[in-house]
């Protein structure tokens, strides 16, 4: 089992750094989610883990050995693409056999593990069919079966799941949870969407700009976002700023939370709660209501606070006695869900 | 279909149909009309129907001979063609691009673009004893050699290579560029390395391109005469030459005519033979 580590690694396409500096310990047999937006870097630095692509500076670690110089043919990697990247001129089988055939694993052994390989993807007695023959779905399995059937030391998924449909999606992430669990390779995984970050991954690690921003558990991350940045791109985020003082937080309209000793906060939709009395807490904000969103089992509140747009979500029943839109309201939350941002974005 | 859409399509391809009847169909029946007499029915001669010209291609072993002569060329020509054109398909395709690229297409094309008769004479000066090839290899190796190509089957091929090179090199450049780059990558990851991704994916994805490029290099050089007669002299006598001959110099049409039927039901032959193979590496 091989845990994959990156140290200091830079990689600059002119002026621009694809990669800043970037040092990241990618745990043995963890599922690793690497977000970021696009121009990030996170394909980059999943590409320098593939050697695809050759940093300028820093080092790589598969295990105990240094990569940066082994060719992507010799690193002993899986690596499913955005595309699937399936060979259209071979069957499903041919696919899966291809890098045990490399690897000159003898015909029955070879059949035996390509066998094993699709039936772990669900897709035995699909062999013979060729990629063409298959639905999105089924081509993203035999391309998971493909990396996975030569025991790479990591598996290395580049947006594996962006070209299916939504549904779709949902359904092979848990696969894509399951299949990883068995086989228990290290896995890192790059993708520009965050539900699918926390669904998946075990830590992630978030990039902007080239650097590493934020990493650590999805849950620690998203209680403790820390920055601006990291607390909008990581779900959504109401962030107050304001002037630190003696007793709190001074906001533009003269409220004082007590307690805060950050510049800002960011105070997540779902801990929002509003009422038309004013409630009896610190914790407050007076906004109007500016418009009601329904989307089934949850609803949205967008509310006007000093120019700035505030989300507030609830589960629809919470949200029947409204005031029209328009009307002054409150806002309030328990202390803890304000979360300390060191700036504001 | 409704009457008013096939007759739509009937217009519209009323002028393929027209064109391929005056372009095609009349000359070849003319051909084959001219095939089964005994004189060429110009001016006062007399002439009437026969199937003696085919007799007398089966009948007479050199036909054959010279028939099997040039197949064996057409086969050679494509050969080289093909491994020769791969290469620059693959350099085009894949290694270059913007003026770099442009530049390589248009020295590919321009054999196509320069008159044939202009060619043959130039790779004329270049392989003769003496000539630009000759003092080439002299001017460079420390000891003597003497290089005459002129009039051999190798200066035939070279002269029928740099003719029809350029239609391998496009037919294959347009199917290997079409090859995602991100399947190398994929091959490269499962620890492919280069002669194994050239054989197991990028030939079998190039096949299509390169079995057009044989096939429309293979037609025509069996039958040409040009390249033979200037380059091969006394070698180059072939099937083409020999059909050109009865209708140049000796004046039989009507042997010419059944000998180039012959040699167009060899080819068809031949190509349908070959084709559930090609049409199986195609897909």
């Amino acid at each position: 089992m091989t845990e994959v580590r990156v140290e200091g690694l830079t990689k600059a396409y002119g002026p621009a750094k694809a990669l800043d500096e970037v040092t990241l310990t990618f745990p043995d047999g963890g599922f690793f989610g690497l977000l970021g937006p696009s121009g990030s870097g996170k394909t980059t630095l999943l590409r320098a883990i593939a050697g695809f692509v050759t940093p300028d500076t820093g080092r790589i670690w598969l295990g105990d050995q240094a990569v940066e110089r082994v060719p992507v043919e010799d690193r002993e990697i899986g690596m499913v693409f955005q595309s699937y990247a399936l060979f259209p001129n071979m069957t499903v089988a041919e696919n899966v056999a291809f890098g045990l055939e490399v690897r000159r694993i003898p015909g029955p052994d070879r059949t035996r593990r390509v066998v094993e390989a699709l039936d772990l993807v669900q897709l035995g007695g699909y062999g013979g069919r060729k990629p063409s023959e298959l639905s999105g779905g089924q081509r993203q399995r035999v391309a998971m079966a493909r990396a996975i059937v030569t025991r790479p030391r990591v598996l290395l998924l580049d947006e594996p799941l962006s070209a299916l449909d939504r549904a779709l999606r949902v359904d092979m992430q848990i696969e894509l949870k399951r299949i990883q669990r068995e086989v228990g390779i290290t896995t890192i995984f790059v993708t520009h969407d965050q539900e699918e970050a926390l669904t998946l991954s075990d830590r992630i690690g978030i990039l902007r700009d080239g650097r590493l921003v934020r990493e650590g558990t999805p849950r620690a991350v998203y209680d403790d976002p820390q920055d601006a940045f990291t607390a909008r791109f990581l779900g959504e985020a109401n962030v107050l700023t304001g002037l630190p003082e003696a007793g709190g937080l001074r906001l533009a309209d003269g409220t004082l939370l007590p307690g805060v000793t950050t510049p800002a906060i960011a105070l997540r939709p779902e801990a929002l709660a509003f009422a038309v009395p004013p409630p009896d807490t610190p914790h407050r904000l007076q906004a109007r209501l500016a418009q009601r969103i329904f989307s089934g089992a949850t609803g949205t509140l967008v509310l006007d606070w000093q120019g700035q747009r505030l989300k507030l979500t609830a589960s629809e029943r919470d949200l029947l006695d409204l005031p029209a839109e328009g009307s002054p309201l409150w806002l309030h939350w328990p202390a803890a869900a304000a979360l300390a941002l060191r700036d504001a974005g | 279909m409704t009457r008013a859409e096939r007759i739509r399509a009937l217009g519209l391809l009323a002028p393929a149909y027209l064109w391929l009847t005056v372009a095609v169909f009349l000359p070849l029946s003319a051909m084959a009309f001219f095939s089964l007499l005994t004189e060429v029915p110009f001016g006062e001669r007399e002439w009437s129907f026969t199937i003696a010209n085919y007799t007398e291609v089966f009948g007479n072993p050199v036909y054959a001979t010279l028939l099997w002569k040039s197949l064996k060329l057409g086969f050679w020509v494509t050969f080289w063609c093909l491994v020769l054109g791969f290469p620059c398909a693959w350099i085009l395709a894949r290694m270059l691009k913007g003026r770099s690229r442009e530049v390589l297409f248009l020295l590919v094309i321009l054999p196509f673009w320069s008159n044939a008769l202009v060619r043959i004479f130039s790779w004329a000066i270049v392989l003769r004893g003496n000539g630009v090839l000759d003092r080439a290899v002299n001017a460079v190796l420390p000891w003597d050699v003497n290089i005459n190509l002129m009039f051999s089957e190798p200066a035939i091929i070279i002269g029928l290579v740099h003719s029809y090179l350029p239609y391998v090199i496009l037919t294959t450049y347009l199917s290997l560029q079409a090859i995602d780059e991100t399947l190398i990558e994929a091959a490269r990851s499962l620890g492919a390395r280069w002669p194994r991704i050239l054989w197991r994916l990028v030939l079998p994805l190039a096949l299509p391109g390169l079995i057009a490029g044989a096939v429309l290099v293979f037609v025509p050089v069996v039958g040409s005469f040009m390249e033979p007669r200037l380059l091969g002299g006394r070698f180059g006598t072939t099937y083409g030459t020999l059909i050109e001959d009865q209708f140049v110099a000796v004046f039989n049409w009507p042997l010419g005519a059944a000998l180039s039927f012959i040699l167009l039901a060899v080819v068809l032959v031949i190509l349908a033979a070959a084709s559930p193979a090609l049409r199986k590496a195609a897909t």
